[in-house]
């Protein structure tokens, strides 16, 4: 387990925050692999918060917006926006990008872009730990968007039924792209559901980072026991949907109130409050954070394209044959006649 | 393991009983499987055998059944997972096809997903048009997923164990009308290697290329043609991925006559894909078109008599290849 200590958990959510803008910045410098990529900007209490209290060996899947997730579980940013645009060095040798992001080494089952798609997998992981007996968990990182999925229920019965170290994150930002969940859900008490199912269950605001770390730690020991757990974390989702979404379903009077629920300054204004670190200490601190994930940009940038010919490569394992391409075929087939 | 006179059903149980024996990492797991002993029997005792950690009965939730294998499968675990019908694939598809298929490719090859679904298809019991499919078109268009139809007792045995070999996901169609079916089996025998193709009968006019049940109406076919005189080979393709093309041409080339006969519907499905193949291929060596025997475009009925003549009959087949030679 991590240092759970605010200055600690303060640090992860400025990586968190920064490695975003800096995402953001990638995509208008016209670096990134598309457009394609969703901020988790106001979200980061819940990937830090939760991660902070997850152990070496424990895995996780995580939905279309979790590079704060991965980053919290220790992932590298250089690999990670190598991968966001596309190139070789990324962690998936850009085939993945922002949206199907892994890293077996450090637990990440792999990012998602079916809503609710990762969800299932756990409840494997889970059965793969007991079976062998290994003491990990598995956590699903998911959006308010995936409670509309069937999936999640399935795999929260299963867990339940076979009381599997399994745990169900729902990071409730407020919308599943520009619906609201009030739109989307006429009880919208997401903790309530898993409850239905037999699981340990709680809500908790994502204003103090220390709060949802202190739910995590309880559900996870419940969870490693074999009671798993689901905790949804409140939250506001600074900005739109992905990079090209303005946000017209909602006012600038409703983003103004939502982002006063800033977990990363409330942190902030507390170490200053209680005499924990001074201001001078956190922008010495910030800045050491600007520079590295400035420089996560140039490593980026710099990378290779990757090799055409890796198109055809990893469909199958390696032991196999690659598929043949289009143009061999034909020139085949052509050439006989 | 002596040679003994088994069935369908029988020789897929050995294969699991045998495989979860030698390896702890293989489970069981879908609808009925455990107390029940699976709605085809398949899985019968094995609960008894490997205990309930070990088979497992799930929910009715096709979907997570098949999320769940492929968690499993990434973390070290050898899942079969069985879906009771192919018919209930589509309630999968998004873990199958979105999930299991592309976790390798996505991830830069970090990892694979060797788990085995199982299941079973086609028509003959009159269960009904949501229960009769040939559904094997979805898989063989979705790169990532392997897919093997074993048409006789020893593959229903030895493909079943490869499959549990292969390092990336595989679907295992069964047929549902092949579980009874009685034959010899010598588990120790060395098998057809995976991916190819095996020529059930040899014959220099027409070249019949099946799999699955149909492979049996294929041979009843080609019995009576021979009578005519008209010889066909039979090509039991045993995988459809990998699809062992290099068994079909040179008897294509040599014959000039290929006809491509399947369960599934006609449009767009396994039989379009290897007439198109086939035709590409062979093009300079073919005297007539390439034809599908294939089911009709239609859903499956319940009345005996309609099922059976919604897809390839033995007299169907015969009838064709009497009009190619005529």
């Amino acid at each position: 387990m991590k240092n759970t200590t605010l200055p600690e958990l303060y640090k992860d959510m400025r990586r968190v925050r920064t490695f975003e803008e800096r995402v953001g910045e990638l995509f208008v410098r016209g670096q990134s692999a598309g457009s394609m990529l969703h901020l988790s900007i106001g979200e980061e209490s819940a990937a830090v918060g939760v991660c902070a209290q997850m152990r070496d060996g424990d895995t996780f899947t995580t939905h279309h917006r979790g590079h704060g997730i991965f980053l919290a579980r220790g992932a590298d940013p250089n690999r990670m926006m190598a991968e966001i645009a596309g190139k070789e060095s990324g962690y998936c040798a850009g085939k993945g990008g922002s949206m199907h992001i892994a890293d077996m080494g450090l637990g990440h089952l792999g990012a998602n872009a079916i809503v609710g798609g990762g969800i299932p997998a756990v409840v494997g992981a889970g059965l793969s730990a007991r079976h062998r007996n290994s003491g990990a968990i598995s956590v699903a990182f998911f959006g308010d968007g995936a409670t509309g999925q069937g999936i999640l229920y399935e795999s929260m019965n299963m867990a339940a039924l076979w009381k599997l170290p399994v745990m169900f994150v729902c990071i409730n930002n407020q919308y599943g792209m520009g619906t609201r969940i009030d739109q989307a859900t006429a009880n919208p008490n997401l903790h309530e559901r898993a409850l239905a199912f037999g699981l340990a269950a709680r809500t908790v605001d994502g204003l103090e980072v220390e709060d949802v770390a202190e739910a995590a730690a309880g559900l996870i020991d419940g969870a490693r026991a074999g009671k798993p757990a689901f905790l949804a974390v409140d939250c506001y989702r600074f900005f739109g949907h992905a990079r090209k979404d303005k946000s017209p379903y909602r006012d600038e009077a409703e983003e103004a109130e939502g982002r006063k629920k800033d977990p990363v300054l409330r942190a902030r204004d507390k170490l200053i409050s209680t005499g924990l670190m001074s201001e001078a200490d956190l922008d010495a601190l910030d800045a050491r954070v600007a520079e590295e994930m400035d420089a996560s940009i140039d490593f980026a940038v710099a990378g290779k394209e990757p090799q055409m010919q890796s198109m055809f490569r990893d469909v199958y394992d390696p032991s196999q044959p690659e598929p043949e391409p289009v143009r061999t075929r034909l020139d085949r087939i052509l050439a006989q006649g | 393991m002596a040679v003994q006179e088994t069935t369908y059903r029988d020789a897929l149980r050995l294969a699991l009983s045998e495989a979860m024996t030698a390896d702890d990492s293989v489970i069981v797991m879908g609808e009925e499987v455990g107390r029940y002993g699976g709605a085809y029997g398949v899985t019968r005792d094995l609960i008894k055998e490997f205990g309930e950690e070990r088979v497992i009965d799930t929910p009715i939730s096709e979907a997570a059944i098949v999320g769940a294998a492929v968690g499993a499968a990434m973390t070290g675990l050898r899942p079969v997972a069985e879906l009771m019908y192919v018919d209930f694939i589509g309630m999968t598809m998004d873990q199958l096809a979105n999930q299991a298929a592309k976790i390798r490719y996505m991830f830069g090859g970090q990892i694979g997903v060797p788990m085995v679904l199982r299941t079973q298809g086609g028509t003959g019991r009159s269960a009904g048009a949501q229960h009769s499919q040939s559904l094997e078109g979805y898989v063989m268009h979705t790169p990532g997923l392997r897919l093997a139809m074993p048409a006789t007792v020893e593959d229903a045995y030895h493909l079943l164990r490869q499959s549990l070999r292969q390092p990336d996901p595989v679907l295992f169609i069964e047929h549902k009308g092949l579980y009874t079916m009685k034959s010899t089996l010598d588990p120790d025998a060395e098998p057809a290697p995976w991916g190819k193709a095996k020529v059930l009968r040899d014959g220099a006019d027409l070249v019949i290329v099946t799999y699955s049940r149909q492979v049996h109406h294929a041979l009843a076919a080609a019995e009576t043609l021979a009578s005519e005189g008209i010889h066909a080979s039979v090509v039991d393709l045993r995988t459809l991925n990998p699809l062992d093309f290099d068994t079909i041409r040179p008897l294509v080339e040599t014959a000039g006559r290929a006809m491509v006969v399947s369960e599934a519907v006609m449009t767009c499905g396994v039989a379009a894909e290897l007439s198109a193949r086939i035709t590409e291929e062979c093009f300079d060596f073919l005297e007539d078109p390439v034809v599908r025997v294939a089911g009709e475009d239609i859903p499956i009925s319940v009345s005996p008599l309609l099922e059976q003549n919604s897809v390839p009959t033995p007299d169907l087949i015969v009838e064709t290849a009497r009009k190619m030679f005529a």
